[in-house]
This record gives C-alpha cells, structure tokens and sequence, in this order.
C-alpha cells in the first residue's frame, strides 16, 4: 500500500480549485479537492449548482460561468470532499526515503479529524472582504456587501427595510447591479473612492483600456448611477444603533465635504475591496510578502505558484487578488506545475501546455493596476480613529493598539501578546490587516516592516476530542507522559 | 535625577524584554537605578508568549532545596507584587491562588507521585509548606468534573496562576511608566568590559552601562561567555493547546489543564528535545488533548482555537542561575524556566539587590558553577 | 433585514421544499438548503448572540466561515458557525448570551 493517500491535494473549491483539480486528475495524478462548503463553487460560484435564483439576469453571465468548470471536474475522475475543512498543512519532514516528502493535511470532516498524506498540495483558499473597520461596524445589521451576495445566491435572501451600501470596488457595483435585477431596495450608496486616487490611477488607465472588464464594468456602474443614489467622496462612516443602546443598527452617519450626514438604515453593507486569505498558507509556513499596489499581504509565489515551501502551492486570489478568471488560469498553471515536480510530465511538455493559459492569465490580469490604485482605501478606512474596534472577536480597538506601540511593540505578534488582537476564533482574518496598519502608522514605518500575525494550526477550529483521536506515534506519546 | 554611573548613560542595562527581564527592570527601576532595557523585535524565540501562567510551587526543588525555598518566597510574595502593579498600572494581572492540583491516572503514578513529594519535604534544609495526597473521592469534591480515569492527585494551598500575557504588558507598562527606555530590536551583537563599564553592539547601535543583567533566555548562553559567565541552556519544546472563551467552570489549576481569567482553557503539555525547531506536531498535540480528555471528560466538546508550541529555558539540573561575574563584575546572569512563578522575586527581591551590587551568599547555590565543579576556583 | 425574493418564495411553498425548525423554542420555517444563519436572517433574527467579551450584541458578517460572529447553539452545542451548517427538519437552534456552558 502506497504511504500517500493522494498525488496532490488541492484546497478550496473556487476557480482556481476546480480548474487545478481537473486538470491535474485529468492527467492520470491522484488527486483530491477539499472544500468547506457543501457544494463546489467557493465564494464567487457560491451555489452554482442549487442556486433558488433562477433567473439568471440577476447573477448575471461572470457568474454562470462557474458552472462551465464542473463537467471537467467531473470527467476528470478526481475526488471531491465537501464539507472538509483543512486545519493544518505540515511542512515536508526530512523522512522521504524515496525522494518525496510527504505533506500531511490535518482535515475535518463531519466532526471527525483525521490525517491526509500527499505529495503535493495546492492551496486554492480565495480572497475575503478587506476589513472595514469603522465605528459600530460589530452592529448586528451591518454585514459585508460579499456577505450579502452569498445570501442573495445561496438563499435568494434580499435586504429589506432601509438599506445602505458603502465603500468602494467592483464587488460594490456588483452587488448593487445584482439587487437592481433582483428588485431589491436600497436607499443609497456611499463611495468611498478617495477622491486623489484618480490622480495616482490615471497614467494605469491605458492598461484599464484594454481590459476584458472594462466594458461589461462601465456598462453596470452605469447603470447603478443612473437608478439609484450615489454619494460620492465620503470621507467618514458610522454605524449607530438606537440611543443608548446597541443592539441593532438604527443609521449610519457619513461626512462629505466635511459635513456630517445621517441615514436611517436597517442594514449596512460595507464592501472596500478583498485580500487573499492566507492563514492556511501563513500556518504552513509559506513566506509572504506585502504588496503596496494591493495593499495587503500575500504569500511569495513564483510564476507557477510555488511557494518557499517545498511541495506547496498557491492558486488564485489566495496568491494576489486577480478576479475569477485569472484564478482560473492560475489554477491550471500550478497544476502542470505539480505534475512536472511529481514526475508526470516533463519541463518540456509542461511549458508547452502552459503557454495558452499564461496568456488567457495576463488578459486576465489587464488592468488590474488601475483598479487596484484606484480602489485603495483611504487611511482613514484602514488604520481607523482610536473608539474603533479593530478585532471583533476580543473587542480590541485601534486606540489600544496604538498605546501598545507607544509601551514599545513594534509588530502585530507583541501587540496580539498584550491585547489579544488577533486570539479569537477568526484568528486575526478580521484584524490583521488593520493591526499592521495602524501600528505602521503609528511608528511612521512600512507595513512592510511591521509584519503581520505568525499563524498556527489549527487555522480553523476543531474540537478537543476530535484533535484528542488523532493517530500518534509512541514518540509522540512518550513526550507528553514521560518526563 | 539619577547621575549615570561610571562607565556608561544607563545605571544597568537590561538585556532581554521577557518575563524575567521586564520584572528586573521594573525593579530596577523603582531601586531608583536609570534603567535601558534591550529587547530583539516583534518575531524573537519568546517563551514568555507561551508560558502555562501557573505560579506554581508543589514538588518543585528535588535536589535543591534552596530552590524550593525561593519559589515559595515568590509564591508568598505574588500577591502583594499583583497589588503594586495593579496600583501602578490599573492592570489586573489576575493572580489567583485558589490552589493546584496534579490529578492521576494510575495508582502507580499516583504513588510516585506521593513518595517524590515525601522525598522533596524530607530534604536537609527543606522548607514546610503544606500539601495533601488525595485519593479519587477527596480530589472529587473539589474537581467534580474528573473523569473516571483520575485515581487522586496531589494538591498544595499555595498553588495558583494569572494572566501571564497581561502581566508581560503590566510590566512593560510599569517600566514606561518608571522611566526605563524599552529598546526593541536592539539584540545585543557584542559586549565589552571596559573602563569599569559595559559597552553593547547592538542592531540599534552602541550602549553603554555600569552594570548589566543577562536576561535573555536562550540567548544568555551567547552572551554570558562574552562576560566571564556561563549559561549552559538549552531549548525545551512544549505544546500548549487553548480552546474558546467558556463560562467558569474548573476553579482551581491544574498542572495540565487551568481556565483562564479570561474564559478559554489552557492545556498542557510536553517535553520535547528538538532544538529550536518549534513547527507543531499533530502527534503531541493530540496526545495532550487525549490525556486532557481523560482528566476533564467535558472538555471533549470545546473547540481548540489556538495552539503552539515553546522553548522552555533549560539549565542542565532545570533549577535556575542567578549569579554576577567573578571577572566581569556587575555583569549579572538569571535565568530560569519559571518567569511567572519567579517573576515577583525577581521583581522584588533580586532587582534591589542587583541595584544595591551584589548577590550575597545566599544565592551561591544558584552559580552556573555547579554545572562545572572541577573548574571551580 | 431581510427577506426572500418573491418568486422563490412562492415557488419554495408551491414544491413543499420547507424545513421546519425551532428558533429559541419558537416554531419557525426555511429554505432546504439554507444555512442557519439564512435561516434565522430569513425570520428576522438579526442579532443571533452576545458576545463572550462585552456583552455586545452580534450578527451575522461574512457569511463565509471567517468571522465567528454567526456563532449560535444548534442541537444544544454551542458555538457553532451558523452560515456553515445547513438548516435541517426539527433543528433545535438557539441564541446565545455571551460565553458558551461547558456541558452544552
């Protein structure tokens, strides 16, 4: 019997899980997909296959196209296990008598962990919403605008009552385009935009012109603007619950040109923009870099989506937002890469079938400098006024962080020792970003130099007796009971 | 003002931001000594952001009573040393002493247990302190939640715990507050004696002091050579395990397993020889939550939110090493594995006297020179 | 807030595709194939928990499995992410006040 329960493991159900894993299975690999959600899609074709929104003007074309990458998956003979979640990736061990290192993928599945071997794994783990911490933002009512898109495609689930959007993006747009098809009220949308971005975003715009999107984009924004209120340069936002009380949100305040505006809103729906998710990438050890164009950390990747971890990989959005298609082709790209390190297929040949998907990546990838420059959110939105709660799970705010830094911390991991900004059980996704904002700031330094959060496993959390009934060797064994 | 002593712009230079160095510091400090403590930066081997938080003194000092007798001091001491810095800070680093117990799993261990409690108190020179073997039904009225594995344990009144993150950020803001300048990323590269005083190479740049104190963990072993000392340590790896935020249920610690202040519940641990490789392993983790299982049956359900894995501070007998150099003088070394249990004698007994210049006799038995008695002069 | 769109609605009872669950007791229906947190969104429970820290009322936010906010007790274990488990016939799903109960 073979030590490896597959060739390659692939993470994550997006574009760039399912094109990876049926690619790579289509090429004889032994191969399996872990996702978390009950049905394959990730979060942009969330529910591609069981969707209640039938008409399929309100999701529009860029989503229905999820479900064009589900017939390879299915042909391609590689396994599929939904409802997995994926705790841990363990680095290679020094063991490989025959040339291979194994990796082991701790996993859950129905409330039982259990180990995996494979050889290779390729982490497809997509993108979240970006942080948008603003005062109130832990009110219950306000909700991320990518949240609200997965309750509007998974339940065909629309706000009522008074609804505001705010912020600034593609998704934004989106969203409100979706809701207009669907019928669905809002009273107004805040932007966000920092108006002097036009400025730095302007020379990228050429590129912009030749994007794919540039038409579709136009076309929806567009329409937006001529149905709806849109707010332009709001430059401060709050989320306010009922005098005195905070139980649910009752309005939202904004300034414009320096003076204060107030909403009743039932529902806020905050949306600046998405950031790779990279806890599992960060807890496996994959060394990651800040990109100042994205504003965000991403793990270090090279054309093929190696990461500094032998044997690991990175696909999609999780290696540097590029929107579903390039995920896509990135997907396919890491693949034939694994393939050629398992010995599959050679330098040559793997080259040779990369060369249309590198270049379906690059379009893809057109303009995406413009809308990143344009889309950055102004510091104010970023490294927030000290009454804003900045991690939700502890309830830690950007003033205590700063009086951290101001006792000395220079990083995220002392600041997370004297505050616990970053314990909880979204383990830093929701603080990070802000934490190495704000202390980057406050010392007047790069985040770049601040660093970000050393992550652990279990990335996401699983139960005591579910860790308590995983194998161990007698060493393990003896290291806990004999001392 | 304090006039900088001879030699240097600090009275004493600090060289560590853990546990043991900001409790130094702020003691220091409140000697009235000009303080400059120097820290490496925010990714550093830090045994202080992984500790288990016990202030813990049953069955500790086998083959040392001097030490037993220390650890009992700060044991005694912590309270009034919670209080002052509560005073100070506002910060309540929530010292409880409730007492500890160590449950069992076999009457074997049980009675190893039992007969090296006996030996510890049968010491020459030993301190009295109070403790109690308890089979299943006593432990049980004090632990309902014991699974049907525990036979008995052992159990000490003076046994507690706190919030050891929180009291690394009291003592920190305590020594801002004491006028100590917090230098991080400032590892010390080299350190001369010179003129009656010590010159640091750090990654910050040079500084200068009368007096210096080694508290550096692992990285003493470097840097006490560099000064007539010794600091024969060595890394310890062991894997902490902490589940989400629950309602108070389990009111005394345990060695392996205590609710925080906080709500979570830490559990404990291992012993590991790996050097300084400190990737977790599911094996060890899983066995600890085993044996945590086996302990408290309830906790199955709980979710593991956190887990890692630290570096214990060895020495090679495990008792600490406080000692000033016999070439070097007013370069002083501490170290030990219990930063927390220790941290209110380090605070208020050793930091007055290392303020005052010197150790006295008493602390002989804790010289590095018992590792290495041939040489002893 | 919010609510179905119409014409799902209609067509959910047209095919009989409800679930029937309890919410804090109280009787209420879903989607098959909603989440929790759908449906408790769907029947107007905003707020699904006080927070283990403050108190602080809290909702849903990401929907996606990051936030930990959707956190309720389903089936009487506590702290489960609602937006990652789907509603099922009979479920028993409850809010919470702040830290979870160890036996539960």
């Amino acid at each position: 019997m073979s030590r490896f329960d597959f060739d390659i493991a692939v993470v994550g159900s997006g574009p760039a899980g399912l094109a990876a894993a049926a690619l790579a299975a289509s090429k004889g690999a032994s191969v399996v997909l872990l996702d978390e959600q009950a049905e394959p899609g990730g979060q942009i074709y969330r529910a591609v296959t069981e969707t209640p929104v039938r008409d399929r003007k309100v999701l529009g074309p860029d989503y229905w196209h999820g479900a064009e990458l589900l017939g390879p998956l299915r042909d391609s003979g590689a396994a599929h296990w939904p409802g997995t979640i994926v705790w841990s990736v363990a680095r290679p061990r020094e063991d490989a008598p025959d040339g291979h290192r194994p990796i082991q993928i701790g996993l859950s599945r129905n409330g039982s962990a259990a180990m995996l071997t494979v050889r290779h794994v390729i982490l497809a783990t997509g993108a979240l919403e970006r942080p948008f911490p603003i005062p109130g933002w832990t009110l219950p009512g306000v909700l991320g605008a990518g949240a609200a898109q997965v309750l509007l495609k998974t339940s065909g689930l629309v706000p009522s009552g008074a609804t505001v959007m705010a912020g600034s993006g593609p998704l934004l747009w989106l969203l409100a385009w979706q809701y207009l098809q669907a019928g669905a009220r809002i009273d107004a949308i805040l932007d966000t935009t920092p108006k002097e971005n036009w400025r730095a975003a302007l020379p990228l715009l050429p590129g912009f012109l030749r994007s794919p999107y540039l038409g579709k984009g136009m076309k929806l924004m567009l329409e937006v603007r001529r149905k709806l209120t849109v707010i332009g340069n709001v430059t401060a936002l709050r989320a306010e619950g009922a005098i005195g009380g905070d139980s649910a949100l009752k309005s939202v305040v904004y300034t414009r040109n320096g003076t204060e505006h107030r909403l009743p809103a039932d529902t806020l729906l905050l949306h600046h923009g998405v950031i790779p998710n990279l806890n599992l990438a960060n807890a496996t050890g994959c060394a990651q870099r800040w990109d100042e164009q994205q504003r965000c950390w991403r793990p270090t990747t090279d054309e093929w989506g190696a990461t500094s971890v032998e044997g690991v990989s990175l696909a999609g959005d999780g290696a540097g937002i590029g929107g579903a298609r390039a995920a896509e082709e990135a997907g396919r790209l890491a693949a034939l890469d694994a393939l050629h390190r398992l010995g599959r297929i050679g330098r040559e040949q793997r080259d040779k079938a990369a060369a249309p998907h590198r270049a379906a990546l690059d379009r893809a990838l057109t303009g995406r400098a413009f809308l990143d420059t344009l889309y950055t959110p102004a510091e104010a939105f970023r490294a927030p006024a000290d009454d804003t709660i900045v991690c939700r799970c502890e309830e830690i705010t950007a003033g205590a962080v700063r009086e951290a830094v101001r006792l000395g911390c220079s990083g995220p991991n002392q600041a997370k020792s004297f505050l616990r900004c970053g314990m909880g059980p979204c383990q830093g996704r929701l603080c990070g970003p802000t934490v190495t904002e704000v202390i980057a700031a406050e010392r007047g330094v790069s985040p770049a130099e601040v660093g970000y959060y050393r992550l652990r496993p279990p990335v996401k959390p699983i139960t005591l007796a579910e860790l308590a009934a995983l194998p161990k060797t007698d060493a393990d064994i003896d290291a806990v009971f004999k001392h | 003002m304090t006039q900088p002593s001879r030699g240097g712009e600090y009275d004493v230079a600090v060289i560590g931001g853990g546990l043991v160095g900001s409790a130094l510091a702020w003691g220091l400090a409140r000697a009235g000594q000009k303080v400059a403590m120097l820290d490496e930066g925010d990714i550093a081997v830090r045994p202080s952001r992984g500790n288990f938080a016990l202030v813990w003194v049953q069955g500790k000092g086998l083959g040392m009573p001097e030490y037993a007798g220390w650890t009992k001091k700060s044991s005694d001491d912590w309270s009034g040393f919670a209080d002052l810095l509560r005073e100070q800070t506002g910060l309540d680093v929530a010292y409880r002493r409730p007492g500890g117990f160590m449950p069992m799993l076999s009457e074997e261990d049980l009675q190893a247990r039992a007969n090296t409690m006996m030996r510890l108190h049968n010491q020459p020179d030993m301190i009295r302190y109070p403790y109690e073997v308890m089979d299943r039904e006593t432990l049980r009225k004090e632990l309902p939640f014991i699974g049907p594995d525990v036979v008995g344990g052992t159990y000490c009144p003076l046994d507690g715990h706190c919030n050891s993150l929180r009291l690394l950020r009291t003592l920190h803001k305590g020594i801002g507050l004491l006028g100590v300048d917090y230098r991080p990323n400032h590892r010390v590269e080299r350190i001369e004696h010179r003129d009656g005083g010590f010159r640091m190479t750090t990654a910050g740049g040079e500084i200068r002091a009368g007096k210096i104190v080694l508290a550096a963990g692992h990285d003493s072993a470097r840097l006490a050579p560099m000064v007539g000392l010794s600091a024969p340590v060595r890394p310890q790896r062991g894997h902490v395990i902490v589940t989400e935020k629950t309602a108070p249920f389990l009111h005394h610690p345990t060695v392996y397993v205590r609710q925080t202040d906080e709500g979570g519940v830490m559990i404990g641990d291992s012993f590991e020889e790996a050097g300084f490789d400190t990737t977790l392993q599911p094996g060890v983790s899983s066995a600890i939550a085993q044996r945590a299982i086996r302990f408290f049956p309830l906790l199955g359900k709980l979710n593991v939110v956190r887990s890692w894995a630290a570096l214990r501070v060895l020495t090679p007998d495990g008792f600490p090493i406080y000692e000033e150099s016999k070439t070097a003088p007013g370069a002083f070394v501490a170290t030990c594995h219990s930063g927390v249990t220790l941290a209110a004698n380090h605070a208020l007994t050793l930091a007055p006297l290392i303020a005052a210049g010197g150790l006295g006799d008493s602390f002989t038995p804790f010289s590095a020179g018992r590792f290495h008695v041939p040489q002893a002069a | 807030m919010f609510r179905r769109l119409p014409e799902i609605e209609t067509a959910l009872n047209a095919a009989g595709q409800t679930v029937s669950f309890t919410i804090d007791g109280r009787p209420a229906s879903a989607r098959a194939g909603d989440s929790v947190t759908a449906a408790l969104l769907a029947n107007g429970v905003t707020a699904c928990r006080t927070t283990a820290v403050s108190g602080a009322a809290r909702g849903p936010y990401c929907m996606m499995g990051v936030c930990y906010d959707c956190l309720v007790t389903i089936d009487g274990t506590g702290n489960r992410q609602g937006c990652q488990v789907r509603v099922a016939p009979g479920m028993a799903v409850e809010t919470q006040n702040g830290k979870r109960e160890v036996e539960r």
